[in-house]
């Protein structure tokens, strides 16, 4: 059992900036992210890309944001519990317990929901058949390759984990990759690779292809293909590995008792608590009027949010305003002091 | 402002006027029709506002930027006239464009 103060759901920069406002005045926390990584849609979705509506910084890719803000919270020595999404909540006396899918469990004064658009799954294969065999012959990720050895694998996809996962294959199996068009959105040298090792037989590159079904007892044993053109094809095929990116879902935060409005969670704008006492919500999660999906935005929800868990942390304390550059205390906190 | 007629799944079809400058995308979050979520709030980043195209606008449109293509191949069914909708920025040529909302997008 972990306890803390107070658990934040998801690595995001709102997350993150939370942990370093709540690590100022005193309180800890942990964070819990689905995702293997801290920076969530910044270091998921754009990494490379820029962004320009930084306060104070005129430019920075989501990857440079996301490192500043682990450096800004590092003097808090603060506990992240990656590949773990929250699953169970549980009011017990005036304390939060929370489990998540990898039975870590917390007891916490109070809980920060810095969630963005839901938890990051794998998007799935559209064809219902499909359901029947995942997890036993068809995967949205992969993790013991040793089981594809000497069989017939059909790869569908065209970004970096399928053309990756392509190419590695192709040494000990026999791989097909199925593409919806010609063009790639994987790297170009990868890209390169794949048709070198369709034109040496290696590999067999269909593209303009989609899945039209999956068939076989309890493990696949064929698939059908259909072009754009609509003739279709059929493949003996073992395993089908699917690499279509991933789809942010709400997950069982839904079942906790929020006021959800179109994906969102209901928040006042004093401290950013939801209808529910102890439980905040901050960054594109949360809805109010006049809600941008901003991160500044998320900063400032951030510094309100930790203060209003102050009382249920401390409710025999009183937290007096302080700035960083004047406060001993703060200071202190952040390994600063003279 | 142009008319944009938006057939879902369940075989509802609704025609909004939308203003110029606003999206696609953005015509459908504002009034509430179902299907498009735009989780990524019309960043490129997720294909959430995917729709079908009917067939005899696709040449009237802006072409499709390299991301567009990208983002595509993880929409739910996609198809040689699926946009994303949140690229499709509403001016006068665009009225009576009409799009369709693949059956099961969420």
């Amino acid at each position: 059992m972990n306890k803390t103060d107070v658990l934040i759901i998801g690595a995001g920069p709102t997350g993150l900036f939370c942990a370093h406002q709540l690590g100022i005045i005193g309180l800890q926390c942990e964070i819990v992210d689905n995702l293997d990584k801290a920076g969530g849609q910044c270091i998921e979705l754009y990494p490379d890309k820029p962004i320009y509506d930084i306060p104070a910084i005129p430019e920075c890719t989501g990857e440079e944001l996301t490192n500043n803000l682990l450096q800004q919270i590092k003097p808090f020595n603060i506990k992240f519990h990656l590949n773990e999404r929250v699953e169970e909540l549980k009011k017990i006396e005036n304390r939060w317990h929370i489990k998540t899918s990898g039975n870590q469990e917390f007891d916490v004064s109070a809980i920060i929901i810095a969630g963005g658009v839901g938890s990051f799954e794998p998007r799935k294969f559209s064809v219902k058949e499909c359901e029947k065999f995942e997890g036993s012959s068809l995967f949205y990720s992969i993790k013991d390759k040793t089981i594809f050895k000497d069989k017939t694998i059909s790869i569908f996809g065209g970004g970096d984990s399928a053309l990756d996962w392509a190419i590695e294959l192709s040494n000990t199996s026999k791989v097909n990759l199925i593409h919806r068009r010609d063009g790639f959105s994987g790297a170009e040298s990868s890209v390169q690779k794949v048709k070198a090792l369709n034109d040496q037989g290696k590999l067999n590159l269909y593209t303009k292809y989609q899945m039209e079904s999956v068939s076989g007892d309890n493990q696949i044993s064929s698939l059908k293909i259909k072009h754009d053109e609509g003739k279709t094809k059929q493949l003996q095929s073992d395993y089908v590995l699917g690499f279509f990116g991933l789809i942010m879902q709400l997950g069982p935060i839904l079942n906790w008792g929020l006021n959800i409005n179109k994906k969102t969670v209901e928040v006042n704008t004093e401290n950013f608590e939801t209808n529910v006492d102890g439980i905040f919500a901050i960054g594109d999660i949360c809805s109010y009027p006049g809600k941008l999906k901003l991160i500044l935005s998320g900063f400032h929800e951030g510094a309100l949010a930790a203060r209003g868990c102050f009382r249920y942390a401390r409710p025999d304390e009183k937290l007096r305003f302080e700035f960083s550059t004047t406060s001993k205390a703060a200071q202190e906190r952040l390994g600063v002091k003279k | 402002m142009a008319k944009i007629t938006y057939h879902t799944y369940n075989n509802k079809t609704q025609t909004i006027d939308v203003q110029n400058g606003l999206t696609v995308m953005e015509g459908a979050v504002q009034n509430d029709i179902p299907g498009i979520d735009a989780d990524c709030g019309g960043g490129m980043a997720c294909a959430t506002c995917h729709v079908y195209v009917k067939e005899d606008w696709l040449g009237k449109l802006p072409t499709k930027e390299d991301g567009e293509e990208d983002m595509l191949d993880m929409a739910y069914e996609p198809k040689q006239n699926s946009r994303l909708s949140c690229q499709l920025i509403i001016s006068d040529e665009l009225d009576g464009l009409e799009v369709t909302i693949p059956e099961k997008q969420a």
